[in-house]
């Protein structure tokens, strides 16, 4: 058992102290963080909340129309360079005589004019009924091909005029055709054929300058590029989508999660041509692209929950010190009150009890005299010796009886006189007196080495009494049984008294040895309040004096009260 | 031959009744009261050299016999006993007028020693 407090025999602590204990206000000083943290940290968190989901929606809206601009602006661009030559075209075959188309030189003549006002012509070509290239002007040597098995002349024969998706064809590059059929005059039907530079059309979309995250590119209704995708790659690829529906020449814009990060994907079918205009406008995850957008919110944000939670765990740290000193010092003083009641409690009923016994015990003490007196004056008294005897052993027994009343007054007397003078030695054996069951029955030494001229000294009997009986108390119960408590007092100097009380008990181990003053610790476990040596300590140095304490885990230990001869007021 | 004559006032008939016989094998003249005002009263009858005066008294406190007596006999030293192991117990202070004090139960030796003194000192 490590020797702890014990002011006076102890029960389990009050309620009041258990509640005192450290893991208590840990637990307060959490939750008070952890709710204060919420409520103040939740209209932020709320506000921030809703400024995000605004930026998305105002993001999405931007990305929409951003989309939704590009694929009017480009749709009537393309539109316009198509028709512009279908029209160029359909001039021709419609103005000029069948003859003067029927010639290569004518063709080059026509086809440098094209390229000349419009540009993006390859070349030219008439076709026969038959499918044969009659005539041919342009960088290859097509003159003589047959195009019969090819899907744009069965499509310009059926329909007059037609724009061909891309194709690398024989050229090897991307191009479109447009084709235009006539009849001549002997009623046979041919047709005017041009290669458009698929280039034409790129430049158009290049032209756009769009931003790192858009990719614009046509496809055809097969889902074939018709331009080089950043996504989908390059021309004559099939992209992974579904080819869109026509949707009345309007374009469409809307939202698609897919393969791609967060999208909005817009289209729109280009008037009278196989191409469908697409617009895909890429973006990082919602929460990175407002993240690098509203940075200053974001900054904002982390400073002030940073700041909040700071402050917050700065004043509850120190309101629940605060607290927690407050209950000490409330504690003990009701310790020290329910402590000073019991004494006085015993000093009444120690006077009643002398009072009461005092009284008798006189009465005793003078007719045993009596009896005694008249043994030893009447000459012929029966048994005189024996008689004699036996009144001495009563008069004995008186005086036992009248130590032990004096010694409860003694130590009972005065709890409200602060300063008296006092013999250290007859306070320390007065105290000791009040475990003498205890040290009998477990065979306890108390040794005294106090020097018999020792001064006395000037303080409060009352409080030095509890000082001690408390430092006793534990080093009995630290001791075995069989143990010994060596109580000496040395002088330093003159005005200085150290009172010495060594045990050779189980001693006090390190760790416990730099807590033992704290208040609420307690090696006793539930049985302890922890108040008792905190308490010692302070009124020892309220009473001017400090207390030392040095311990050998296992051998015992000592403890050191420095009481000033004279006492010296400090505060409390 | 007395050596000297003492009044003792107690309550107590057993005690002073012993006290009285056990003073007179020591040569000492001595009379009980067992109240105050009777104590009183055998004062203003007989000539004492000294009093043993109870503090505690039913009726008249001892103290306010003390008072009464020295007032009356000014001369007349007054031993005080009390019922209490030590006087110094901070409930009832010794008055001033008391020679000294005694506490139960009392050493006879010590009293007729104390007795002595208080009537030399006169």
């Amino acid at each position: 058992m490590v020797r702890e407090d014990k002011p006076a025999p102890a029960p389990a602590p009050s309620p009041e102290v258990a509640r005192l204990r450290v893991p208590r206000y840990r637990r307060l000083r959490r939750n008070s963080v952890l709710v204060t943290s919420l409520v103040a940290l939740f209209p932020l968190l709320i506000l921030t909340v809703f400024n995000y989901l605004q930026d998305q929606e105002a993001y999405k809206a931007e990305s929409r129309f951003a989309v939704s601009r590009v694929l009017s602006n480009t749709k009537r661009t393309l539109e316009f360079v198509i028709e512009e030559r279908r029209s160029a075209l359909s001039l021709i075959i419609n103005e000029r005589p069948c003859e003067d188309l029927c010639s290569d030189e004518d063709l080059k003549n026509i086809l440098k004019n094209l390229t000349h006002s419009f540009g993006g012509f390859i070349d030219l070509g008439l076709v026969d009924s038959e499918g044969i290239q009659e005539f041919y002007a342009g960088p290859y040597d097509l003159k003589g091909v047959n195009y019969k098995n090819q899907d744009w002349f069965h499509e310009v024969i059926l329909r007059g005029s037609y724009v061909s998706d891309v194709f690398l064809g024989y050229r090897d590059i991307p191009h479109f055709v447009i084709a235009l059929k006539n009849e001549r005059e002997d009623g046979s039907i041919f047709i005017l054929r041009a290669t458009i530079d698929m280039e034409l059309v790129n430049r158009e979309i290049y032209s756009l300058d769009m931003d790192r995250e858009t990719d614009a590119f046509i496809i055809n209704h097969k889902g074939v590029l018709q331009t080089a995708s950043l996504i989908y790659g390059n021309v004559l690829d099939t992209v992974n989508f579904d080819v869109p529906a026509h949707f009345r020449g309007r374009e469409v814009v809307e939202e698609r999660g897919g393969g791609i990060n967060w999208a909005m994907f817009g289209y729109v079918y280009i008037n009278n041509s196989q191409f469908i205009l697409v617009t895909i406008k890429r973006q990082m995850t919602p929460f990175k692209h407002w993240l690098s957008r509203r940075s200053d919110v974001v900054w904002f944000l982390g400073v002030s929950i940073t700041l909040v939670l700071l402050l917050i765990f700065y004043f509850t740290t120190n309101l629940v010190k605060q607290l927690r000193d407050a209950d000490l010092k409330r504690a003990k003083a009701f310790h020290n009150v329910e402590y000073t009641n019991k004494m006085a409690t015993i000093g009444r009923m120690a006077a009643g009890v002398a009072h009461e016994i005092n009284n008798p015990l006189a009465i005793i003490n003078e007719k045993a005299g009596l009896l005694k007196d008249l043994a030893t004056f009447t000459e012929d008294f029966p048994k005189k010796e024996k008689t004699a005897k036996l009144v001495d052993s009563i008069l004995n027994s008186v005086e036992r009886c009248s130590k032990v009343t004096r010694r409860l007054l003694g130590f009972a007397r005065r709890m409200d006189v602060p300063q008296e003078l006092i013999d250290m030695k007859n306070l320390l054996e007065e105290v000791v007196s009040f475990q003498t069951t205890e040290v009998a029955t477990r065979n306890i030494a108390i040794n005294y080495d106090i020097s018999e001229d020792l001064p006395t000294i000037e303080s409060d009997r009352g409080q030095l009494q509890q000082v001690f009986l408390n430092i006793i108390n534990n080093a009995i119960a630290a001791v075995p049984d069989g143990g010994h408590i060596d109580i000496s007092i040395v002088r330093p100097s003159d005005n200085i008294f150290d009172v010495i009380i060594k045990d050779n008990g189980a001693g006090i181990s390190k760790e416990n040895l730099e807590h033992i003053f704290e208040p609420f610790f307690s090696t006793k476990g539930e049985f302890g309040t922890g108040l008792g040596l905190s308490i010692t300590h302070d009124i020892v140095e309220r009473l001017g004096g400090k207390i030392a304490v040095k311990s050998e885990f296992g051998k015992g230990t000592v403890f050191t009260i420095t009481i000033p001869q004279k006492r010296v007021e400090i505060g409390g | 031959m007395y050596k000297f004559r003492v009044l003792l006032i107690d309550d107590e008939e057993e005690l002073v009744s012993a006290l009285v016989e056990r003073l007179s094998y020591r040569d000492i003249d001595s009379e009980f009261a067992l109240t105050g005002p009777e104590g009183i009263d055998k004062m203003r009858q007989s000539v004492f050299d000294v009093v043993v005066l109870d503090l505690k008294l039913p009726g008249m406190d001892g103290t306010e016999v003390l008072s009464r007596i020295k007032k009356e006999h000014p001369d007349i030293p007054v031993l005080m006993i009390t019922g209490h192991g030590s006087v110094a117990n901070g409930q009832e202070e010794i008055p001033a007028q008391a020679f000294d004090f005694l506490s139960k139960p009392i050493n006879l030796e010590d009293l007729i020693k104390k007795m002595q003194e208080a009537i030399d000192s006169g």
